[in-house]
């Protein structure tokens, strides 16, 4: 399959080389001084499934660079019409898109896309497969606030099963030697998930995760993915609820990530969302200026 | 069981290496074919006067081939695949004989639609054999009329594409089919443990975020089927499509025990794994999925010892924009009926050394055996005139666009592969030569 130049369908085939090269630039860019490196190119954001930050930050991400933006989602389109996707693919190539950012429930989606598209096609989220724009502003804010990747430790705690999030960050951090630990239930956190990226070690113990760690990543239990496997929530929360006490047995320097959408009482405590050592909001503006970076690199304008 | 008619004059098959298993014969024999039998078997230049000859020098003449395992999707799903253009293909493939699947629109669980599909007007080029649905609607909870669809010339029951579920229905039905010495075919899926699942689980279906369906779904039906199977008299199980190593166990317990349990395997899964797809691709997509290297390799070890049955195709057809989709909602199935001889000459016979005579037999007596279709699978003297000819070492890239079956969902496109059918012969009449 050869997607068109500048696509980012994931991040485990993308080099390392290029990951930096996307991080220095996310560096330089600033919503708040735009640069019109998207002048007059139409970005389409196609989401099949809900989202905040992701769409919002695409959307604030291009348009600060001059570029139209036009939102599709399944709701209120032909989509829910039974249109198929390769067909809205065509349509919203006809109508001129240069750019096509895809949110969607299935995995693999984007590769559709853009196996047929000869424009860039950007993935904002496939199934339980990866999230790419995210695990880069993970690594941003990752770099912002610890300098180098250089002997870093991470703990992911919580719903790595159904979590593209998690696939995403394995594969952008194993890239850069740093130690992941995924911690969680077997039901949530496979054994199998170790053969993802080198460097990966699963642990059912959130002492073991904690020991040593100086990115402590949180993940909400996915309900809406379940597809009939039965978590017994209560349990969960008594065993890998992120408390202020449990976040002691990290670095004392330790910072504290999270995705979002976060469920207060359930995978962390508000004391713990609300602390000194959470990044979470700092994400989430760190998703402009990546997401930034990845539209420009889409146009070639990565210079 | 429908035919496209016999050839009243006859045919010398002439110079060729006749393999034919279940009579053990492996050596240059000419094969002389009339009034859609085969009159007479014998070593070069012994037979004299046929009104036509053909020549078969440097090739292999085999009883024709049976595939256990097809959906020529007739009824109602004639987008995919008809009767016409399916036979098409199993003729381009050296297939004679095709037994058809009645997961169609509607389900074939009756005698109306067993006549049916064997009426003239089908346009089939090869024989058809029916199989009928195991219970009605194939919704697992009655049984249909099985006395009847026998009567009407059903070969076997299944309720393909779905698993016969519940204890009791499969007890029923294999007690009813000992009765009638007729096989239950069985898709071995607890489907309660595949919801949603679009691949193997595995290391890869992690990976690409697929839902995976486990070897264990596959095998826990098989076991209880095959402990049914050996509590149950007369009984005969037929598992469709095997595909895992654990399954492979229990199948093999049944047959030390006597049971009369056969099974098929299907082309892709000995030459493709779960890690071979790539992008996404939907022609990677079938059920049961491609499994991984430790269950084909214990397949290909049951094809050599002699464990396997049969090989079958499992060829299901689907239009482009079934398959052109987000891989999760994309339809199960690839065609197979055209590269199952050359994938088992290059996988089995020459990369792996199973003798051709061992390959002959999973396509012809193998199959026959499973089923009893009578006169078939053998080229002994009385036996119905179907052969086929194939060259083992002809080297040849298949293309899919030059397909005959109606749809072109392949993940072999643009394959090299050694082995070709060169003529295909129904009923004495020559169907298909290259």
């Amino acid at each position: 399959m050869n997607p068109a130049r500048g696509s980012l369908l994931g991040i485990e085939h993308l080099e390392a080389a290029e990951i930096l090269r996307l991080l220095k630039f996310a560096r330089r860019m600033n919503p708040d001084k735009p640069r019109p490196l998207l002048k007059g190119k139409r970005v389409l954001l196609l989401f099949y499934e809900a989202s905040t930050r992701t769409r919002s930050s695409f959307e604030i991400a291009a348009k600060s660079m001059g570029a139209h933006t036009v939102l599709i989602q399944s709701a209120g389109s032909s989509i829910e019409k039974g249109e198929s996707l390769l067909d809205t693919g065509y349509t919203v190539r006809a109508v001129g898109a240069d750019i096509i950012v895809i949110r969607h429930p299935n995995a693999g989606a984007p590769y559709v896309m853009a196996q047929h598209l000869d424009v860039p096609v950007i993935n904002a989220g496939d199934g339980l497969h990866e999230h790419p724009s995210q695990a880069l502003l993970d690594a941003y804010t990752i770099l912002r606030n610890k300098k180098t990747f250089k002997g870093l430790q991470i703990a992911i705690v919580g719903d790595i099963f159904h979590s593209r999030v998690a696939r995403s960050a394995c594969h952008l951090l194993s890239k850069f030697g740093v130690k992941i630990i995924l911690c969680g239930p077997p039901e949530l956190v496979p054994d199998i998930a170790t053969t993802i990226a080198p460097g990966v070690r699963v642990t059912r113990h959130i002492e073991d995760a904690l020991r040593g760690t100086d990115v402590v990543m949180l993940l909400r239990v996915q309900k809406e993915r379940l597809s009939g496997m039965k978590i017994d929530l209560p349990e969960y929360v008594a065993r890998y609820q992120m408390t202020p006490a449990r976040l002691k047995m990290a670095k004392k320097d330790a910072i504290v990530m999270h995705p979002g959408p976060i469920i207060r009482g359930l995978e962390l405590t508000s004391e713990v969302a609300d602390g000194t050592q959470a990044r979470i909001l700092e994400e989430v503006r760190n998703g402009v200026p990546t997401r930034m970076a990845i539209l420009a690199r889409a146009m070639g304008k990565m210079r | 069981m429908t035919s496209p008619g016999k050839n009243r004059s006859s045919l010398l098959i002439k110079g060729g290496h006749l393999i034919d298993p279940a009579a053990r014969i492996d050596a240059p024999m000419d094969v002389l074919l009339k009034d859609g039998r085969v009159a007479e078997v014998a070593p070069p230049n012994k037979i004299k006067g046929a009104d036509e000859k053909f020549d078969a020098r440097g090739l292999i003449v085999a009883p024709g081939f049976i595939d256990l395992h097809a959906h020529l999707r007739e009824p109602g799903q004639t987008h995919n695949e008809t009767i016409a253009t399916g036979t098409a293909a199993a003729a381009a493939g050296g297939f004679t004989s095709v037994c058809t699947m009645p997961n169609t629109v509607p389900v074939v669980d009756s005698v109306e639609w067993i006549e049916w599909l064997c009426q003239p007007e089908r346009g089939a080029v090869v024989n058809v054999f029916a199989i009928a649905a195991a219970t009605r609607s194939s919704k697992g909870a009655t049984l249909t009329d099985f006395r009847a669809l026998h009567t009407a010339g059903a070969i076997a029951v299944t309720d393909d594409g779905k698993p016969i579920l519940e204890d009791g229905i499969m007890r029923e039905a294999l007690v009813l089919g000992g009765e009638l010495n007729f096989p239950v075919v069985q898709h071995a899926e607890d489907t309660r443990m595949t919801e949603n699942c679009s691949m193997h689980a595995g290391a890869r279906s992690f990976r690409l975020g697929l839902r995976g369906m486990t070897a264990a779904a596959e095998a826990s039906i098989v076991e209880r089927d095959v402990q049914l199977a050996m509590q149950i008299p007369n009984a005969r199980l037929h598992v469709a499509h095997l595909s895992t190593a654990d399954a492979l166990k229990s199948v093999r317990r049944g047959k030390r025990a006597k049971a009369r349990v056969t099974f098929e395997v299907t082309p892709h899964h000995f030459t493709l794994t779960d890690e071979d797809m790539r992008d996404y691709d939907s022609n990677y997509k079938m059920n049961p999925p491609l499994r991984s290297a430790s269950d084909l390799e214990a397949i290909l070890v049951a094809l050599a010892d002699g464990t396997v049955d049969a090989i079958a195709t499992d060829h299901a057809p689907h239009a482009a924009h079934e398959k052109e989709m987000e891989f999760e909602r994309a339809a199960f199935g690839i065609t197979g009926l055209e590269t199952a001889l050359a994938l088992s000459i290059t996988r089995l016979h020459r990369e792996k050394r199973i003798p051709l005579a061992r390959i002959v037999e999973l396509f012809t007596a193998g199959p026959a055996r499973c089923f009893d279709l009578r006169g078939r699978g053998s080229l002994v003297r009385g036996s119905v005139a179907d052969v086929t000819v194939f060259d083992p070492k002809k080297k040849w890239t298949f293309d899919a666009a030059k397909s005959r079956s109606k749809s072109k969902n392949t993940p072999f496109d643009g394959w090299q592969l050694t082995g070709k059918v060169v003529a295909t012969i129904v009923g004495g009449k020559i169907v298909y030569s290259a």
